[in-house]
């Protein structure tokens, strides 16, 4: 798709785009990887992912949101039931 | 158009005599301006503040050179007839705040040929009427019988107005006894 | 047309002015920092702000970068916001200068003209604004107390205009104006008040967040937009242009703004940007800004009374220039002086520079020369300006060069 010109743009820098469509995700190298089994439900990681980039409804095992996670392993760091594994 | 100088130690009140004087003469339907010396305002020190009065809306935004009245307001600063004298021509008023006459003052500051040269003891009047040696509102009164710039009334409204109450009688009484007091030589 | 409104005559001075036509704007926030070199603007207007005569959020701050900012703040969320400031309290608002004219939003600030340090000083000089040229606001420099206060007012009609959203800088000469007490013309406040009318957010279109649904363009948490994040070299540029389209608009609307004012005031300074006197049949002209361009009005009365055929153009909207008008205007004369109060080190005055570059390759182009003055508040004598216009008249024999001069220098 070609880009857009000055006249099919907002003015003032506002962007026209949703920052959710700006796919952060295709930067990373490691993915994290929840181990279902040893997950204790904590929450932990959802907390601290410093991208928002893992979903959690509060009760059932959280997902990471490869979308968006860029790989930076801090969950799996602050993970206290060592679930989360960092996989190429 | 008149152009006015005055001459002053910072703190003493020039510049509020001359925005006075404007606000006169602008509220009886003259064109007038009042600006100090440019610079930061040093208290002691000599200072001047000028007016421009005319009849029609005023263009010119430069510095007064030439002023057809000077008006000194205080006596000691007559040490310095150079920056006093600056600028004055024949058919100009040098107005001087001193219990010397008018004849004295001419002698001793060699003022030119032509020069109206007028006196009055303005500390005095200030001293017996307001209680403080403030010699700028005085000053005016002086000036409206040297030269009738605005009506009297006109300059008591705006001392009224800036300071209401006793202050402000005082000041009059003090501007109305200057005017009958000056004399010119 | 409109009848000329009934006006009440004040004795102020150029910063008092200003600061009334602030408070008649029904102006929402005003942010300033109060150091030297401040000016009396905001001293009088946060006196109007304690006795309750206006309502009016002020915001005092630390620095003048962060006056700034919460104007722009301000502004985003859609308030009508006022600063003012001079020389290195402008230069301290650098980075927030641009960021305002990028996001749009017309914030209206009057600059006292001062000699930008150091040495220390603070007296006029165009320096300060000139530095903030290229920034992306409308620059109008006025020639009085009373060209101050109504241009404050109209900036921020100006800058409201939806065509041109883009902030307005109002200047006016330091001490020469800003602490000379003259005759100002005061509208009553409800001609104001009808004149600006409260401060209309525009809509926009944000289909891939919004829908269809039109959004104002400002904070608002029920239309959440965002203002100016990252915008690197894929879109950076498209903003940019829109920026100079706008300016381009601005003309139009200063033009118009600048009628219907003078429709109600019966007070217009040229067709709004370029003041000429007395040229009709002139030889020569001297081109200038701000005050000294009223002392140059005597001296060309002072010169046509001794029979020489002299006028004067004064530059009142710096930016947008007024490349057309004085394209068209100035090439009826043999020699052209330009007044620069400013000087760009290295080349020629701001004014000059921009002159010289509006006439070139024009047929009939007048010779030019650049006399740079009254850096750091020197006085401007009406004798020099006399002796100015005279090389200026020389200039029509002997041709222009050299064309850089300075004057009133020791």
């Amino acid at each position: 798709m070609s880009k857009r010109g000055w006249q099919e743009i907002p003015i003032a820098g506002i962007p026209f785009l949703e920052s959710t469509e700006y796919h952060t995700g295709d930067w990373k190298v490691f993915r994290p990887v929840i181990d279902e089994q040893k997950c204790v439900k904590c929450g932990n990681c959802w907390m601290f992912c410093p991208d928002s980039a893992i979903e959690w409804d509060g009760e059932s095992v959280p997902k990471p949101n490869y979308k968006y996670c860029k790989g930076c392993g801090i969950c799996a760091e602050e993970c206290p039931a060592k679930a989360i594994e960092m996989v190429r | 158009m008149l152009e006015i100088r005055w001459h002053g130690r910072g703190g003493q009140g020039v510049w509020s005599a001359s925005i006075l004087l404007a606000t006169a003469a602008i509220r009886t339907g003259k064109y007038a301006q009042s600006f100090p010396e440019f610079g930061p305002e040093r208290t002691g020190a000599p200072v001047q503040a000028y007016n421009r009065i005319d009849d029609k809306p005023i263009v010119i935004h430069s510095n007064i050179y030439e002023p057809d009245i000077v008006i000194v307001i205080d006596p000691t600063l007559l040490e310095n007839a150079k920056a006093i004298l600056s600028g004055i021509e024949p058919g100009g008023h040098l107005l001087v705040n001193t219990p010397e006459s008018p004849d004295q003052i001419r002698k001793k500051l060699e003022v030119p040929e032509g020069v109206r040269v007028w006196t009055v003891d303005a500390t005095t009047i200030a001293l017996e009427e307001m209680g403080r040696a403030i010699t700028n509102t005085p000053m005016l009164g002086a000036l409206l019988k040297a030269v009738p710039v605005v009506p009297l009334d006109a300059i008591k409204t705006v001392v009224r107005e800036r300071w209401p109450g006793e202050v402000g009688e005082k000041n009059i009484r003090a501007i109305e006894r200057a005017l009958k007091e000056v004399k010119s030589g | 047309m409109q009848k000329v409104v009934k006006q009440r005559m004040m004795a102020l001075n150029g910063d008092e002015a200003v600061a009334w036509a602030v408070k008649q704007s029904n102006v929402d926030v005003v942010s300033a920092y109060p150091i030297t070199p401040q000016t009396l603007i905001v001293e009088r207007i946060s006196e109007f702000v304690h006795n309750g005569e206006v309502d009016m959020e002020f915001i005092k701050v630390e620095s003048e970068h962060s006056a700034l900012s919460a104007c722009v703040g301000a502004a985003a969320a859609g308030a009508r916001a006022f600063t003012a400031t001079a020389a290195n309290g402008l230069q301290l608002m650098f980075e927030i200068l641009y960021i305002t004219a990028s996001l749009r939003l017309p914030v209206v600030m009057v600059v006292v003209n001062r000699a930008p340090s150091g040495p220390i000083n603070i007296h006029c000089d165009h320096n300060d604004t000139m530095g903030a040229r290229d920034s992306g606001w409308i620059q109008i420099y006025t020639e009085d107390a009373q060209e101050a206060y109504d241009s404050t007012i109209q900036a921020f009609k100006i800058s409201e205009n939806p065509e041109v959203l883009l902030p307005t800088m109002v200047t006016l000469d330091g001490f020469f104006i800003s602490h000379t007490l003259q005759n100002v013309s005061l509208l009553p406040d409800e001609v104001v008040h009808e004149f600006l009318g409260v401060r209309k957010v525009p809509k926009i279109k944000v289909p891939e967040i919004h829908g269809d649904k039109e959004v104002p363009l400002m904070l608002n948490p029920r239309y959440p937009l965002t203002f100016g994040p990252l915008d690197l070299f894929d879109y950076y540029f498209e903003h940019k242009r829109q920026q100079i389209e706008a300016m381009m608009r601005a003309y139009k609307v200063i033009e118009e703004v600048h009628r219907e004012y003078a429709e109600i005031s019966g007070r217009s300074y040229g067709d709004g940007f370029i003041e000429p006197y007395r040229i009709d049949d002139a030889d020569v002209v001297v081109v200038g800004l701000g005050s000294t361009m009223g002392t140059t009005k005597t001296i060309v009365d002072e010169l046509r009374e001794e029979g020489k055929k002299v006028g004067s153009i004064r530059v009142r909207v710096f930016r947008p220039f007024p490349r057309e008008r004085l394209k068209k205007v100035l090439c009826n004369f043999d020699a052209v002086g330009v007044l620069d109060r400013g000087i760009s080190f290295g080349h020629y005055g701001q004014l000059y520079t921009d002159l010289c570059a509006t006439l070139y390759g024009v047929k009939d182009a007048p010779a030019m020369i650049d006399f740079v003055y009254g850096l750091g508040g020197r006085d401007m004598p009406p004798k020099l300006l006399k002796k100015i216009f005279e090389e200026v008249l020389e200039a029509r024999v002997k041709g222009p060069e050299p064309v850089f001069r300075i004057k009133g220098v020791r």
